[in-house]
């Protein structure tokens, strides 16, 4: 049997905002037709670059506001603008960025110990919250890590891992 | 000011950094008052973000109060108490001008498949976000919507993401009175969605996730049937079809993106890998379950880079996919009304309140899912005075 109104009386607003129309074209219908003349809008002041922005070869210049956080610096900053040669297109454009971000963290702790802060892992990580509320886990967690650790170092410092074997030629 | 301060992956900490200035003349600084940790927040967390910059503030849910404002800035004022959309719109620029502010043209240079979003990587166009003391916040003549007399903070902040894009999402279903939807994934967003599905007139709504303490919070916030794909279902596709007389939803809603669990591949391939832009499964599922003529609506964040997904069955079923990200500044003043009315309360979705300081805490709380946490609130030191 087919539900009216009434078989939803207990959930506040149902049906309030159906409309018959939301078929699958929005946001198409509030097309105005500017968009066949191209960048044609008034175009907001354009903010004053006071540091380095890469921009997409996507697009023609910046737009009027830019973001305000970190411009790229160092051997990241190097393999960033390298990544903004190509399009947002091209896997040369996305790869090396998400090279150049692991590059950036190693460079975000040698800039800490440049700047006598030696940084607290236990604290960003967060591992107080989760010793407060899930121990277990961060036992697991440290013994799984002290375990790799152990055996890796075990294994780096056996003398005779990669001694040659000596054959005899007779 | 103090702000959060990215590390690394799965590394933040909470730091003093310089205060934001003005930097075009319609920008603003806002004093912020509550600020949330989001789950597209996680995907820069994990790393999973390229061009995610060591130093970034994130923070894109925000309220505060209007410090100071640039020389062309006349729709805010100092004193005004303001929620922030999340997406940086010029208000003008021809997708602005068709409703579409998640996709405004002027305002990330660094990427053009997207606009510019407040504390979202470079990628978003580098925009430091609110999980700070204060924020720089461009466009102000646009974004910043004043909080009216007698709404909480509480639910204005959830007012500048998570209830616009739940709502988005129940709105890009297409859903007509009767519909049967299905929403993967029982974070703020879900659960959200699934509460706004019965505004457009659902006639039964689904949720799937693989947290119990999620899934029972999404019963009774949402009113919807909640199930767990990891102990209720062998197979959540086979599971939908059934419940569904063998036909299908009528209309799925992707509310995961790029975190999801549920299948080896594509979590090793999506999440431990990168060889993909996320793990796919929650929209697998989604397009494999619709029925066909259906409508899959997609509100996860994804990266910029290829996924595996069922393409062909898109095309045999005749499914419409429909996605973006909210354009809040739309959905705002319907939403204002619903939150004035009653009708939504999205602060009953704020289970922790966490001060600025502890911002590591906050992240490993809501990634790892400790405590029971639905969605965790930031408070800085500065938002009491």
């Amino acid at each position: 049997m087919k539900k009216t109104a009434k078989d939803f009386a207990h959930i506040p607003g149902w049906g309030i905002d159906n409309d018959p129309k939301n078929e699958p074209t929005y946001p198409n219908r509030h097309r105005t037709g500017e968009e066949h003349d191209g960048r044609s809008w008034v175009r907001p002041t354009q903010q004053v670059l006071d540091r380095e922005v890469l921009h997409s070869i996507e697009r023609p210049d910046y737009t009027a506001v830019v973001g305000n956080s970190v411009p790229p610096s160092g051997l990241s900053g190097v393999i960033r603008r390298f990544a903004f040669k190509y399009s947002e297109n091209s896997y040369l454009h996305w790869l090396p960025l998400l090279m150049a971000d692991k590059v950036n963290v190693v460079e975000g702790i040698l800039d800490d110990f440049a700047h006598g802060t030696v940084p607290n892992i236990f604290v960003e990580k967060g591992y107080k919250a989760e010793w407060k509320h899930s121990p277990q886990t961060l036992v697991l967690k440290l013994a799984a890590f002290t375990a790799v650790t152990a055996g890796t170092i075990l294994w780096l410092s056996s003398g005779d891992k990669k001694k040659p074997v000596r054959r005899s030629r007779y | 000011m103090l702000a959060m301060d990215f590390r690394g992956p799965k590394r933040v900490r909470a730091v003093q950094k310089p205060m934001p200035e003005i930097k075009h003349p319609e920008d603003a600084i806002v004093r912020i008052l509550r600020t949330c940790i989001c789950g597209s927040d996680l995907h820069l967390y994990n790393g999973n973000v390229p061009d995610t910059r060591v130093g970034m503030t994130f923070g894109h849910e925000f309220v505060g109060e209007i410090v100071e404002i640039g020389s062309e800035v006349t729709n805010v004022k100092v004193g005004d108490r303001v929620m922030v959309p999340f997406n940086i719109a010029c208000g003008r620029c021809i997708f602005c001008k068709q409703g579409m502010f998640g996709n405004c043209h002027e305002s990330n240079s660094e990427a053009t498949a997207v606009g510019g979003f407040l504390g979202y990587a470079h990628t978003g166009g580098g925009h430091n976000g609110g999980q700070a003391e204060y924020a720089r916040v461009p466009y102000a003549n646009f974004g910043p919507t004043l909080i009216p007399e007698g709404m909480s903070l509480d639910d204005a902040v959830l007012l500048t993401d998570i209830t616009p894009t739940g709502y988005q999402a129940a709105e890009m279903a297409g859903i007509q009175p009767g519909d049967t939807v299905v929403v993967f994934g029982a974070g703020p967003v879900g659960i959200m969605a699934a509460r706004c599905c019965w505004l457009f007139g659902a006639g039964r709504v689904i949720i799937i996730d693989k947290e119990d303490y999620r899934l029972e919070f999404a019963k009774n916030f949402a009113k919807c049937e909640a199930y767990n794909f990891e102990s209720d279902m062998d197979d959540p596709v086979m599971f939908l079809k059934k419940t569904t007389d063998w036909i299908g939803a009528d209309a799925c809603i992707d509310a995961v993106g790029a975190e999801a669990a549920g299948n080896a591949m594509q979590t090793i391939t999506g999440r431990k890998l990168l060889l993909q832009a996320g793990s796919a499964t929650a929209l697998h599922w989604a397009i494999n379950s619709v029925r066909k003529g259906g409508v899959v609506s997609i509100v996860g964040v994804y990266g910029p880079t290829d996924n595996l997904v069922p393409i062909g069955n898109m095309i045999n079923k005749g499914i419409t996919m429909r996605g973006n990200q909210a354009s809040v500044k739309r959905h705002l003043p319907r939403l204002i009304d619903h939150v004035m009315n009653g009708i939504l309360k999205p602060s009953e979705l704020i289970t922790h309140r966490i001060p600025l300081e502890e911002v590591a805490d906050g992240y490993r709380m809501f990634s790892a899912k400790l405590d029971n946490i639905i969605k965790p609130v930031l408070i800085p030191p500065t938002a009491n005075s």
